[in-house]
């Protein structure tokens, strides 16, 4: 122990007087460990922020899609491909008490873009068109006035929510309830339906990386029909009375829509019935590729890191082994030369670990912080397996890089090291 | 007798094709001798010396140190004998750049269990006329003082045998005649030393001078007119 202490002093004097050396090697590992750690935090905390916001929505949701998709794979209408399977008489059918009775709220949905406009001042924005028992099922809060109410949105009531966004654009000094406004679809010739503006919706900021304060909501017929020109359903969200009703609840519908859609065979679906632990299930296995490709990148900055360090090391292996060779001719032996080596590399993986563990949590931390002040929910999380993973594979880079030349140079006779080239 | 060299060959195989650069050199040095061995460039000379002074291997023949034979020593024994029983001068001085004179000194110590490294650098660096210069770095003194910090550094340890590799070929005269008078003054004081050189008036100051061409020993003679080593000016700085 005294020995390697004893060593340590050599060493750290050694590498004081080779300071560029030192540093540049030392930087590899800081960069290749930061890197890793910034990289694989930012994946971790990207996922925690997508399914956090799903959860919060609650666990009594089922999401009913047009078109067949399996029970892992993202649904069809992901991809933004319009699948006209599901109707409104669907919709009836799952209202029927007897068939599905642990559907609470049902509620169908159609979205689509539109030009707001209020006096002068047009604002391009997402409609929502929906059921009014929609602010049940989705936890809508408003800032002022209210949802309109299941009558309304049956009787496609020219009424109108606004969202925090789009209010605070037209209407900066607040207010705005009960103001005309007029609506314009961007796809079609229908013209400006004015609509009253019964409610403001609270600040949501951005969940799943969309920005919930820029839509608006009007009742479903209305967005349907009048504004978007289609006679389906975009897709349909049903709320059950308890959490635990959720699985007998999916079945259910899905056996009231294979009557409604004439299906015999269930590999003949044409609709998929989802809840949110489906959802979770895809939106993890989605982020999951995300962190694997996150996780990727984090290993080519590794060998980035790496190839710095081998670069140096290999450099200086001419210089390093005259050195040797000098260190032989007045008596060191080759394991008194292998363990210089050798703590050395030690000592510089050491250092440059540490720094690089701390820079990459403080970072992680400073991107989190900035992320929170930016509007999302998004947590700090460090991997414990990234850093022992980043510390161990840059340390093995340079302790092969530093202590194979060494070893080498160090079975050498002394004059051969000594006039290396 | 302090060395003992039979019939010592040294081959390079150089991807099949064989060079002989010693062919049988056989040569006793005494305890307390000071030998010049000279030649022209490419004699073996060298070669010879680093055979001598355990840096490289003969191919053949016989050593024996101090009555010992090193064909049977392992690496580590050798390492030993590199470290306490010889010293070594490089004409390149062959100094850790960067690094403090005294450091420079100190590296023999740290590879030996001597204690009081640093009063045993001191030391030798003031036999050397340097102890004003113990904080400087091997970078900022003249080579002069380069190859005097190498001498303490083959001092340090105090070893039985010096060995100078043309410890005055990167040197001017005045620097190179100061080198040489504290060898002289080292052998003076019972030290064997052994210099190569090729320059007559260098190897003048032996007691006694070889001469190496193309591997062997052509001659052996005693010097005659040996220089007087002179006292050390305290070099300006």
């Amino acid at each position: 122990m005294r020995h390697f202490f004893k060593n340590i002093k050599i060493v750290v004097k050694n590498l004081l007087s080779r300071k560029a050396r030192s540093f540049l090697t030392v930087l590899g590992i800081v960069i290749g460990v930061a890197g890793v750690i910034i990289i694989i935090s930012l994946g971790a905390g990207a996922q925690a922020l997508v399914l956090g916001q799903i959860t919060k929505l609650g666990t009594n949701i089922i999401g009913i899609l047009p078109g067949k998709s399996d029970e892992t794979g993202p649904p069809a209408a992901v991809f933004g491909v319009q699948i006209k399977t599901l109707v409104e008489a669907d919709v009836e059918a799952i209202k029927n008490k007897t068939r599905v009775p642990h559907a609470v709220d049902i509620v169908s949905v159609v979205r689509g873009n539109v030009t707001i406009t209020f006096g002068d001042q047009s604002i391009d924005t997402t409609f929502t068109a929906t059921d009014g028992s929609y602010i049940r099922v989705q936890n809508v809060e408003m800032d002022r006035g209210v949802f309109f109410s299941d009558e309304e949105g049956r009787a496609a009531a020219n009424v109108i929510i606004l969202g925090y966004d789009v209010a605070e654009q037209l209407f900066p000094n607040g207010g705005g309830l009960g103001e005309i406004v007029k609506l314009k679809s961007n796809s079609n010739s229908f013209g400006s339906i004015p609509f009253r503006i019964i409610g403001v919706q609270e600040k949501l900021g951005t969940v799943a990386f969309q920005n919930q304060d820029d839509q608006v909501f009007i009742p479903f017929k209305i967005g349907q029909r009048q504004i978007l020109g289609i006679d389906y359903v975009q897709f349909i969200r049903v709320r059950t009375d308890t959490p635990e009703n959720v699985k007998t609840t999916i079945e259910d519908i899905e056996g009231v829509l294979r009557e409604q859609h004439r299906i015999k065979n269930v590999t003949d679906d044409d609709f998929a019935v989802r809840d949110l632990a489906d959802a979770i299930k895809i939106l993890t296995s989605i982020t999951d590729a995300l962190r694997m490709f996150l996780g990727l990148m984090a290993g080519i900055s590794l060998i980035v890191g790496g190839i710095g360090i081998m670069n140096i090391m290999l450099v200086t292996v001419s210089e390093r082994t005259r050195e040797i060779g000098l260190r032989k001719a007045l008596g060191a032996t080759s394991s008194q030369i292998r363990n210089q080596f050798l703590v050395e590399a030690v000592v510089l993986t050491g250092i440059g670990g540490i720094l690089g563990i701390v820079l990459g949590i403080i970072i992680s931390y400073i991107i989190a912080l900035g992320a929170r002040y930016a509007g999302y929910d998004w947590s700090f999380v460090i991997s414990p397996l990234a850093i022992i993973l980043a510390v161990f594979v840059s340390s093995l880079t340079g302790i092969i890089f530093g202590l194979f030349p060494a070893i080498k140079a160090a079975k050498l006779d002394p004059i051969d090291a000594l006039r290396y080239e | 007798m302090l060395i003992q060299l039979k019939n010592i060959t040294k081959e390079y195989d150089n991807i099949g094709v064989i060079t002989k650069v010693l062919r049988g050199v056989s040569l006793d040095v005494k305890e307390g001798e000071f030998l010049a061995i000279m030649g022209p460039s490419g004699s073996g000379k060298s070669t010879l010396m680093h055979i001598i002074g355990f840096l490289d291997r003969s191919t053949d023949g016989t050593y024996l140190f101090d009555n010992e034979n090193i064909k049977g020593l392992n690496d580590d024994e050798l390492a030993y004998i590199r470290n306490e029983r010889i010293g070594f001068v490089f004409q390149s001085f062959n100094l850790l750049a960067r690094t403090t004179v005294l450091d420079n000194v100190i590296l023999p110590l740290t590879y030996s269990k001597k204690k009081n490294h640093k009063e045993l650098a001191t030391k030798a660096l003031e036999a050397v006329g340097l102890g004003n210069r113990l904080s400087f770095l091997s970078n900022q003194i003249s080579g002069g003082q380069k190859q005097r910090v190498a001498i303490a550094r083959a001092l340090v340890c105090d070893p039985k045998v010096i060995f100078a590799d043309e410890p005055t070929g990167n040197l001017d005269s005045k620097s190179g005649a100061t080198v040489m008078n504290i060898l002289g003054r080292l052998n003076s004081e019972g030290r064997t030393i052994i210099l190569v050189t090729h320059d007559r008036n260098v190897a003048e100051h032996a007691d006694r001078i070889i001469t190496i061409k193309d591997g062997s020993i052509i001659k052996d003679e005693k010097n005659l007119n040996k220089r007087k080593s002179e006292m050390i000016e305290d070099e300006d700085l």
